[in-house]
Parts: structure tokens; sequence; C-alpha cells
């Protein structure tokens, strides 16, 4: 008798939203998980330091490559490649929040929230809401470190903002992917199956050079890679001239629906399982 | 575990060997993580090879040498992990009360991170030039290039080795792995010194002695036998293991004492 009564008492992910539920279990975690992030120097380093070693070693190692034959980018190189860390860094900034819930999973706090959460859909938007602050401290730094490194952006303050949209939509679509990786796996020995797939599809992008300039397999691979659509969008905002930004606001949307759908999923499957 | 020490330095190096053989999560990222890392590279980099100045008009002979550093460090990774997990579920330990000489618990490890080095290299040099690689030093060139490759896999090894005994944590190992990342992409590893032409990126790589060792196996790939190139190259990689072997000497002095 009493073990229907606990379970109607905890609406299943597709149940209808009770507002203040899910806003107010979403709130709690995104307050806890960024506390803990800002006082440990163990997550909140890492995950500034790659940012800045990628912008370090493309926009200062490879500055070279501005002078191939056929390269035309108005804003410089650095520009360019600040674009490439720019989406990298908040689709891992999304990918490591999913990291943080598999861990929590692991430690048996997920669990607890299972139990204890008015609304279960709030603890998927509490860790997005997680993904999106911890990217903006990460963004902050790294857009910082590029301007004073004398990174130049030609295109206008609506550009910059279409940017900085554009990234906070990645945020999310790593985010989806990797929390319904957390929900279904439970655990951090599913890192790699998060980290993989969108390490391989951003880097199988024009990352060094437009596609123009990209030969071979790699160009076919590219040309229907939507990452590709993210990172020409971001180079023509940052630039001004702008180069498939409608299609890359539309596939960030798309993959956003998508994986919001696998991450619902997977939050179901992890009711039934815990 | 009496007998010699050969013997016993044998038989620990048959079970490092076999335990990174038989787990696919740890023979992975060896084989395929560098080979992807060298197809993206070589297909998006390819441009490059246009610039004035670039040596060769082959990216992916350029670009192979990476894939050897890289190569080492997932043998520091693997090693690293599997001895901590051995200091962690006391295998270490039992190991130190038997008779077997001290010497033996980390020399049977690195003998074994050594075999694995050279079958990546071997590994490596056959994908390259399947990939389209000239290997301008020839036949003479792939032998050197598996002895370099032995000395860096041991070299990073030992560094794992190290790390797990000080810090009895395959955790801890682990966070060593983007730290010396950083090493390889602050380096010459995507185009050559001449070619880097930001003042402060160019000073870091040349004071970067993972570009001395990338150099050491590019030269044999591009240039054939440049002196220059390939005795930094060793020195690179003895050094390290030397430093490497120091620390392991050290760390394990602590970690009997606390045994």
């Amino acid at each position: 008798m009493s073990a229907p009564a606990e379970t109607s008492a905890l609406p299943p992910a597709d149940a209808p939203a009770s507002g203040g539920g899910l806003w107010r279990v979403a709130s709690i975690i995104a307050w806890r998980s960024l506390h803990t992030y800002v006082r440990r120097p163990d997550l909140f380093v890492p995950s500034l330091v790659f940012p800045l070693v990628f912008l370090a070693s493309f926009a200062g190692g490879l500055t070279a490559l501005g002078s191939v034959p056929g390269f035309h980018f108005p804003a410089g190189y650095t520009a360019f490649q600040f674009v490439f860390v720019l989406c990298q860094s908040a689709m891992f900034g999304g990918l490591f929040t999913g990291f943080t819930m598999a861990i929590d999973f692991e430690m048996g706090f997920a669990r607890r929230l299972m139990l204890a959460a008015e609304d279960r859909r709030g603890i998927a938007l509490g860790y997005a809401l997680v993904a999106l602050s911890r990217s903006a401290i990460t963004l902050s730094v790294v857009s910082a470190a590029a301007l004073a490194t004398g990174m130049r952006i030609t295109g206008n303050g609506v550009d910059i903002f279409g940017l900085y949209g554009l990234a906070a939509l990645l945020v999310l679509v790593g985010y989806g992917w990797a929390a319904g990786v957390a929900f279904r796996f439970r655990s951090i020995q599913a890192g790699p199956l998060m980290q993989t797939p969108v390490f391989l599809i951003i880097f199988l992008a024009p990352v060094y050079m437009p596609l123009s300039l990209l030969q071979g397999w790699i160009h076919s691979v590219a040309s229907v890679n939507p990452a590709t659509a993210f990172l020409e969008a971001g180079r023509g905002l940052i630039s001004g001239a702008h180069d498939h930004t409608g299609l890359a606001f539309l596939c960030a949307a798309g993959l956003i629906v998508l994986f919001s759908a696998w991450m619902l999923r997977g939050l179901r499957n992890a009711e039934t399982s815990a | 575990m009496r007998g010699t020490l050969s013997t016993q330095v044998g038989a620990l190096a048959r079970r490092s060997l076999l335990k990174t053989l038989r787990q696919p999560f740890q023979l992975f990222p060896i084989v395929f993580f560098p080979l992807i890392l060298l197809a993206v590279n070589a297909s998006g980099l390819k441009a490059a090879t246009r610039l004035p100045g670039f040596p060769t008009h082959s990216y992916v002979s350029f670009a192979i040498a990476v894939a050897f550093i890289q190569g080492g460090m997932f043998a520091l990774i693997n090693t690293g992990t599997n001895l901590a997990e051995d200091i962690e579920d006391g295998f270490f330990n039992r190991l130190a009360l038997t008779p077997l000489r001290r010497v033996s618990l980390i020399a049977g490890l690195l003998v074994g991170v050594a075999a694995l080095g050279l079958l990546q290299s071997a590994v490596y040099i056959l994908m390259s030039l399947l990939a389209g690689a000239h290997l301008e030093a020839g036949f003479g060139g792939a032998l050197v290039i598996l002895v370099l490759g032995a000395i860096t896999a041991v070299g990073f090894g030992a560094l794992g080795c190290a790390a797990a005994l000080r810090t009895g944590s395959g955790e801890a190992v682990q966070g060593l792995f983007p730290l010396f990342f950083v090493f390889i992409f602050l380096s010459s590893s995507n185009l050559p010194r001449n070619l880097l032409r930001t003042g402060w990126f160019h000073t870091v790589a040349n004071w970067n002695p993972i570009s001395y060792l990338i150099e050491g196996f590019r030269s044999l790939f591009i240039f054939g036998w440049d002196g220059t190139a390939i005795w930094r190259g060793f020195a690179v990689a003895i050094g390290l293991t030397l430093v490497s072997l120091l620390a392991v000497a050290g760390a394990l002095r602590t970690r009997m004492q606390r045994t």
C-alpha cells in the first residue's frame, strides 16, 4: 500500500509540469553544483586550462596558416581560431556537466535527489543551468584572453550577441547528449562515450582552414557535418561577413530538441532503475 | 618468487605487457587516438605544406612524429594506472613482502612498457606508410624509430610509475594526461619551428624538450639521416628516462617504508 503511494507522489518525467516544483528543484541543484564548482580548484582549473591551451596552441602556434594562398579572413587568424575554441569550450562545458551528473549518480547523491525531487525534470533543468553558468565563466575567461592577445573583431554588437547566443545553444547541445548518457549509465565510466563523439564531430569540421581549402575525405565529411555550420556561422559573426548563420541556429535548435528527447528518455530510464 | 633477477623481471614484464594487451580499453586509445588525430590533422593542415619554408609536400610524413609522443603519453597513463591499481588492491604490498628484489618490481613493469613501445611504434610506422608517408631514412631509419619509440615509452612509463608510487591513486595518474598534452600543443607538433611566427610561442617551443623529441622522429621521415636532430631526440628521450627513474627510485623508497 505504501509503495504505490510513494510512487504516485513522484511524478514521472513525462508528467505535466508543476511549474513551482520544477524550478525549485532546478534552482537548488544549480546553486549546489555552482557552489561546489567555484570552491573546488580541481574542477574549476581544468575546465579553464584546456580552452586556454587550445587558444594558445592554435591561435598562437598556427598564425602562419593565415598566409596560405587562398586564405582570406578579415578579422585575422586569431579570431578565426577563437571561434573554434569558443564552440569547443561551449560543447565541452555541457559535457563536463554530464560528468558531474554521472559522478553524482556514482556517489549516490543523484539517486537521493531522484527520491526527493517534486518534479524530476527539475534535475535535468537544474544541471542545464549549471552547464550554462559554468560555460559563461569559461567563455568569459577565454574571450578576455583572446582580446588581451590582440584578437580583432570586425563584426558589430548584434553579431557578437549572436555569436554568444550560438555558443549558449552549443552548451545545451553538449549537455543534452552527455546528460542522456549519464542518466542511462549513471557512472563516470561512461565518460568516453560522452566525450568521444563530440570530440570527433568538432575535429571533423574546418578547424584550421576554411572549408574551401580542405581537400579529400575531410572536405566530404566536413561538408555534411553540422559542426561546420557552427564554425562558419561563428566566424561569419565575428568578422561581420555572415555565412550559414540561419543554418547553424537551425541545426543547434534541432539538436537541442533531439537531445532533450534523448535526455528525458534517459531520465525515465533512471527513474525505473533507481 | 625466487630466481635470478632476469627471471623475476621477465615474469613481471610478461604480466605488465599482457595486462595492457588483454584490456581493449587500454589498447584502443594507444592505437586509435594517435591515428585519428593524425588523420584529422594531416587532412586539415595539408594546406600548410604550401607555405614557403615547409620542409615536405606530405603533411602525413611531417605529422606522424606526434603519434610516437602520444603513444609515450598513453604508456605513462597505462603504466601508472596499472601500478596504482596494484597498490590500491594490495597486490604491490604482497609482492613487496616476497623475496623479490626491489629493483625487479619496477624493472619488470618498464621492460613490459619497452616491449609495448616497440609494438606501438611498429604500428605507427606501418599505418603511416599505408597512409602515404615516406620514410626517407629507409629500413635502418625504421629500426632507429623503433628504438627511440621504446625509450620514449619507457621514459614516460617511468614517470607514470613515479606518480603512481607517490600518490597510490589511479585518478591522480589520469590527471597527469592533460598536463603532458600541453607540452605537445606548445611544441613544433603542427608546424616547423621556423614557421612559428608568434614570438612567445616560438620561444616556448624552442625551450620545450618535446619539440626536439618530435623533430628526432620527424627527421628520419623527412630528411633521412640528420645527425643533429637524431642525437637531440635521443638526448631528450634518455634524459627523460633518467629523470623519471630517479623520481621512481625516490618514490619507491618512500612507498617501501610505508609498506
